[in-house]
């Protein structure tokens, strides 16, 4: 109960500024480009969901046709902004009190006369059917509710990472994010509408109800409406938080007495839910009977979907319907009862977009011959209200105030996500290196750190874009999103599951994206890049002069030195900034000494004594002196040893992150420079990929396809992982089945102090997967 | 499980059990001779067999092998004879306290010679009147006379057995009450079981200088109901089952007989509800329960009707309709959900209409009443097939007072058994419902005498 209590008064004092009850343009957005509705109306709230192109621009990088010299020539490549058209999935969840104005407001803005029908579903689709043809004019076609469910639920499932959660209501996170299973099925749905069904899942089309129950969500409203003449679910959840259930409901001990414990009985127990309203001639408080009616359901349902697991053998357990929607209570209420009935070894999950599945599943219904299923998504952090948005559990305030509406966004990205075929276990994978979720210090870090970065980034957005006026309006739109978005965090870390790091980063990106800010370190990115180049031969030259060992020791002193160029890290920014001048020398004299913070240089070079790796996969970092002075160098190195290179780097910008696009430019010019490189691209040796990611972290189980063909293909046996976001914040604990060597120099004084090193210590960790035996020799030892 | 197939398979060989006429019932309390857990008695062989129609028992495969040899078999005649001696003293009381109920069953003996009769102290007789000349006691014991076992013989004395049940709310008059007679000057031991066994264990021994003797409910349970079913009721069989369950028309009530009772699923329906596997007398295991039992149907139904007794719920709820307050499939859907197979008329949400305040202002509290009946009621038989399923059992026991001059619950489940498991499983009901486990405590009493 304290706990309840608790969460009440932390939420309600920030409520007031948090509500998402926006202008209905910012709700239903890219309304004009709208195409294949669909809606799911339920008993009290219903979702919209269509499907829209969002142009937006994109920074692109197009080498200057040099064979026609030009002034421009002095750049090393053209920065041109270009629009681009990609596909985003738009759901929005309203009170039904508001379908009509919802609808009024479609019609005058919905362009496209191409769409004819609606898909429909939910109990309440049938009410509205009239309605809805005679406002939009499209033809209502209802799908399956059930089927809805299930094609909505497997979607969030693959394409969602965070998606499911485990509710531990006295942990110090209340929520705890399960990471993305490669193989989602089987599972069981347990769906607690007014009655509950029971769904095994067993593929992508093949499901079956294998039972369920009259007792459920519509039994608590409805009994409970009678017994305590409260009229609303919401109020109803509310009353059973402030109640006792042990004066209503006979316990084990009313009736053993006290001497149950030496029988091995837990003395509170319910022995017969309601058991003392029959006898005691007293009046029971409504908060009571709400509580006893909350546990007596919950209880019931808990048991009966133990049971159901237990006889088809299913341990992963999905609970959904109004009954659970967002309301921590009943969340609380059935993670207790299956950990009572299955002690512990089923797991009550949750979805953070519960709510969203059926009208999910009807648009895919419609779209099914855009094959929705074939491409990856992703959730759009800038678009989406996240968890709990609208939980009046959570913010009691937006109860008070009419028309809450809460938004999710996907946006289809452009190339499919799949796990590094390296990984060792893409089950067990988590990229964060720091769950800020549960870590309440280094969230409360983060988040400060964020929002006094906050500054700095409105300023570098409207310097990128000069010859626009309107940059700072644009911008400034874009500081009060992202801030807006980081004091939600601050309230419900939890929004957009784990929070992390790289969630942060990411939703910064999406944010800056939102307002047309693709690429506001793409000027710097060039002038850093030319600078580079022009002491790539100087360096090269310099590093071939020291005999094999110094050279090795050298390569890597280079990379780490490269590295310091960042303007993603505060204490760098700082000093680029104010200090044009300085140099790949004076950052190599920033270096820590060996022995670094996390030191197996010997190892490594002991490594590199023996026999050349067959292929080395390399993610790369920033652009400028890192790519170019730190990363070709030994690059090329690998190539002379004969190691075939595949180098990573993001499909889109975020932050000074050298690109693909950049990367292919700068690999050519070098190429020019560089007989080793030439030879390399040539012979095809040297091979440039994107990873697929826009982000300065790295997720190795969201990775572009073509890699990891290229990566399975070419028998890559080593990894190598560069820089702060992709080595330390992400994948610092990440196991991989061939070596792997992460680099990194810590720029932030705060992180470093956490792993108990200093501002620039040095993170070298070379790993070697421990040895297992080969498929061949298993197979001949006797058993 | 192979086990207790086994077992069965032995004791289906034996056909029914052996009753001698009305006046020489079969008594055998504890007759397993196999392994098992007892949480009493010796278990070195027969401990509570008494007469010479043992090898008569249900356990006759068992007992083969005990008479295997003639020395076993002479040292079963010896304890009889010992038991013989050491019955113990009247009066014979047998003690299930529940949450709601308290049930006593009395062994009034009928074959007491003029020699006892004078021996016979006064308030030991006078106890003896009061239960027997009385059928109600105080405003709320009740004996039912229906259910009495007449001309039965326990250890040797033949009697007949009452059954008497009183509201555990008067459990401190109860006590009472044998202080004012005196009870602790007759020595005897009082066997209770069920949880206020434990809660009142104190206030018997303060207020009435009583020692109780606890024992397990759910031993007393399963071993009372054996005992019952095997000593039949009154010449007739204590079991029953329903006739086609599916058809309300052709629905008939209709005996039968427990001679091969293991496995058996059994559910016990008191204020809460237990539901154990049992493989044979002393191999059980307790596979679940739930706490919406009868309890939770009285409970709701004084809160939403303001009823004051089980009685008046059941009056009721046999006047209402309980689809005035459930939602049902075709309510929802407008007929069968054919994509899962749903009948129109399954409930799809128990109270479910109540969510609309026109519907709540529109109901009687004769379809509230129903209602809270068919909804306990499915819940119960729901979970219950889930574990016959899970446990690969076939045959379901429903006992428990819950069934009490419960028809609409009786036919319910028996339906529901039958529907759901399309006819796999058997709903089987008892005469006794309730009283199982004061039987069981009875049958302790005697047994336990028998150890010096």
């Amino acid at each position: 109960m304290a706990e309840c209590v608790r969460l009440d008064s932390s939420t309600s004092s920030h409520t007031m500024d948090k509500s998402i009850t926006l202008p209905p343009d910012e709700i239903f957005r890219n309304l004009e480009n709208a195409k294949r509705f669909a809606i799911d109306i339920g008993g009290s709230l219903t979702k919209l969901a269509y499907y829209s192109t969002v142009q937006h621009k994109v920074a692109k990088v197009r080498s200057f046709d040099h064979s026609t010299k030009e002034a421009a020539s002095d750049k090393l490549y053209e920065i041109s902004v270009q629009e681009e058209v990609t596909a985003r999935l738009h759901f929005i969840k309203f009170e039904n009190a508001y379908i009509e104005t919802c609808l009024d407001f479609i019609k005058d803005h919905l362009v496209n006369t191409e769409t004819k029908v609606i898909k429909a579903t939910g109990g309440g689709a049938h009410k509205f059917k009239e309605l809805i043809e005679r406002k939009l004019g499209l033809k209502v076609d209802k799908e399956d509710e059930m089927t809805c469910l299930i094609k909505g639920c497997n979607f969030v499932l693959r394409n969602i990472p965070h998606e499911a959660f485990v509710y531990a209501k006295h942990a110090d996170s209340e929520f705890r994010f399960q990471t993305t299973q490669p193989d989602i099925f089987p599972y069981l749905l347990v769906n607690i509408g007014s009655g509950v069904s029971i769904v095994k899942v067993e593929s992508e089309d093949k499901f079956e109800r294998i039972g369920g129950s009259s007792i459920g969500g519509g039994t608590f409203w409805g009994l409970g409406a009678l017994l305590t003449k409260t009229k609303r679910f919401d109020e109803l959840l509310q009353l059973a938080s402030k109640g006792q259930h042990t004066s209503v409901d006979m316990l084990v001990k009313d009736i053993y007495g006290g001497s149950y414990g030496s029988l091995g009985l837990t003395g509170d127990l319910i022995a017969s839910s309601f058991g003392k309203s029959a006898t005691a001639d007293k009046e029971f408080s409504k908060e009571d009977m709400a509580k006893s009616l909350l546990h007596m359901i919950s209880n019931d349902i808990g048991q009966l979907a133990c049971l159901y697991a237990k006889l088809h053998n299913l341990s992963r357990v999905y609970f959904g319907g109004f009954f659970i929607r967002g309301h921590p209570v009943t969340m609380h209420t059935i993670t207790y009862s299956i950990n009572f009935f299955t002690k512990g070894e089923v797991q009550a999950l949750f979805l953070r977009h519960e709510g969203y599945l059926g009208a999910i599943g009807a648009f895919l219904k419609g779209a099914e011959e855009d094959n929705p299923n074939q491409y990856s998504w992703g959730e759009n952090y800038a678009g989406s209200s996240g968890l709990m948005s609208v939980s009046p559990d959570m913010n009691p305030m937006q109860r008070a105030r009419s028309g809450t509406f809460d938004m999710l966004e996907m946006d289809r990205l452009e190339r499919q996500l799949v796990n590094l075929p390296l990984l060792q276990d893409a089950s067990s994978y988590i990229p964060d290196t720091m769950d800020l979720t549960e870590d309440a210090l280094a969230r409360e870090y983060w988040l400060y750190c964020f929002e006094e970065a906050l500054d700095g980034v409105v300023k570098r957005a409207v310097a990128s874009q000069p010859d626009m006026p309107e940059a700072s309006e644009r911008a400034e739109k874009f500081r009060q999103k992202y801030r807006h978005k980081l004091q939600t965090l601050r309230q419900q870390p939890f929004a957009y599951g784990s929070l992390t790091v790289r969630s942060l980063l990411d939703t910064r990106e999406h944010c800056l994206n939102e307002f047309n800010f693709p690429d506001p370190y793409s000027k710097i990115k060039q002038k850093e890049n030319d600078m580079a180049l022009k002491y790539y031969q100087k360096a090269v030259k310099s590093l071939e002069e020291l005999s094999w060992e110094e050279r090795q020791f050298a390569l890597v002193r280079g990379v780490l030195a490269g590295n310091v160029f960042d303007w993603g890290a505060k204490a760098v920014s700082d000093v680029l900034e104010s200090d044009p001048e300085f140099g790949f020398e004076e950052a190599k004299r920033q270096l820590e000494e060996r022995p670094w913070l996390v030191d197996s240089y010997d190892q490594w070079l002991e490594r590199l004594k023996g026999p050349p790796h067959k292929c080395a996969l390399f993610f790369v970092d920033n652009s400028g002196v890192d790519i170019i002075l730190g990363v070709m160098p030994f690059v090329r190195e690998l190539l002379s040893r004969g190691t075939e290179v595949v180098l990573a780097s993001n499909s889109g910008p975020a932050l000074n992150d050298v690109t693909n696009g950049e990367l292919q430019i700068l690999t050519e010019k070098i190429a020019a420079m560089d007989p080793v490189i030439q030879a390399g691209l040539r012979e095809d040796r040297l091979m440039l990929v994107q990873s697929g990611s826009s982000s300065p972290c790295l997720d190795l189980s969201r990775l572009d396809k073509v890699l990891a063909m290229v990566v399975r293909e070419r028998q890559t046996d080593l990894v190598i992982i560069e820089g702060m976001g992709r080595a330390i914040h992400t994948n610092y604990y990440a196991m991989l089945s061939c070596e792997s060597l992460k680099m990194a120099v810590i720029k932030n004084s705060w992180l470093a102090d956490r792993l108990g090193g200093k501002l620039f210590s040095v993170v070298f960790k070379y790993e070697v997967p421990a040895e297992k035996p080969s498929q061949h020799s298993a197979a001949l030892t006797p058993s | 499980m192979d086990k207790a197939k086994s077992m069965m398979d032995k004791k289906g060989a034996s056909g029914p059990f052996h009753v001698n006429g009305q006046s020489q019932r079969v008594f055998h309390a504890n007759g397993s001779c196999c392994s098992g857990s007892n949480a009493f008695g010796s278990s070195t062989g027969p401990s509570g067999g008494t007469f010479d129609t043992m090898h008569h028992h249900l356990h006759r495969g068992d007992d083969a092998e005990c008479n295997g040899s003639p020395a076993k078999r002479c040292r079963l005649r010896r304890r009889t004879e010992s038991v013989r001696r050491n019955r113990p003293p009247f009066p014979w009381f047998g003690m299930d306290i529940g949450g709601t109920l308290v049930k006593l069953v009395y062994f009034e003996p009928v074959d007491i010679t003029a020699e006892e009769e004078q021996e016979e102290v006064e308030n030991l007789k006078s106890i003896r009147r009061y239960l027997t000349s009385n059928v109600a006691y105080g405003k709320t014991g009740v004996r039912d006379v229906h259910l009495e076992l007449r001309n039965l013989t326990m250890c040797g004395r033949t009697g007949n057995l009452h059954f008497i049940r009183f509201p555990t709310q008067a459990m401190p008059r109860f006590i009472q009450m044998g202080r004012d007679k005196n009870f602790s000057s007759l020595h005897t031991t009082l066997c209770a079981t069920g949880g206020g066994a434990y809660k009142f264990e104190n206030d018997f021994r303060t207020m009435a200088d009583l020692e109780l003797l606890k024992l397990d409910e759910l031993d007393c349970l399963i071993r009372g109901l054996l005992f019952v079913d095997r000593v039949s009721f009154n010449g007739h069989p204590e079991c029953y089952y329903f006739q086609n369950p599916s058809d309300t028309q052709s629905c008939v009530k209709k005996p039968c007989t427990l001679d091969n009772p293991f496995p058996m699923l059994l559910v016990n329906i008191g204020s809460g509800v237990s539901i154990l596997a049992v493989y044979s007398e002393n191999n059980y295991k307790r596979v679940t329960g739930t706490s919406l039992g009868g309890g939770t149907f009285l409970g709701l139904c004084c809160l939403l009707t303001g009823c004051e007794t089980f009685e008046e719920a059941l009056e009721m709820a046999s006047k209402g309709d309980s689809t005035n307050v459930d939602k049902l499939v075709k309510d929802i859907y407008g007929g069968d959900y054919e994509r899962f197979g749903l009948q129109g008329s399954a409930v799809a949400s128990s109270f479910g209409h109540m969510m609309s305040k026109e519907k709540r202002d529109s109901i009687s509290k004769e379809d509230l009443a129903r209602a809270t009946l068919v909804t306990i009621t499915n819940n119960i038989g729901s979970i219950a097939r889930m574990c016959a399923v899970n446990e690969k059992i076939e045959r379901v026991v429903f006992v428990g007072n819950f069934l009490r001059i419960n028809t609409v619950s009786t036919k319910l489940l028996a339906y529901a058994m039958d529907f759901w498991s399309k006819g796999q499983l058997r709903a089987l009901f008892l005469e006794h419902e309730g009283y199982f486990g004061a039987v069981g405590a009875l049958m302790e009493l005697l047994k336990i005498t028998e150890d010096p």
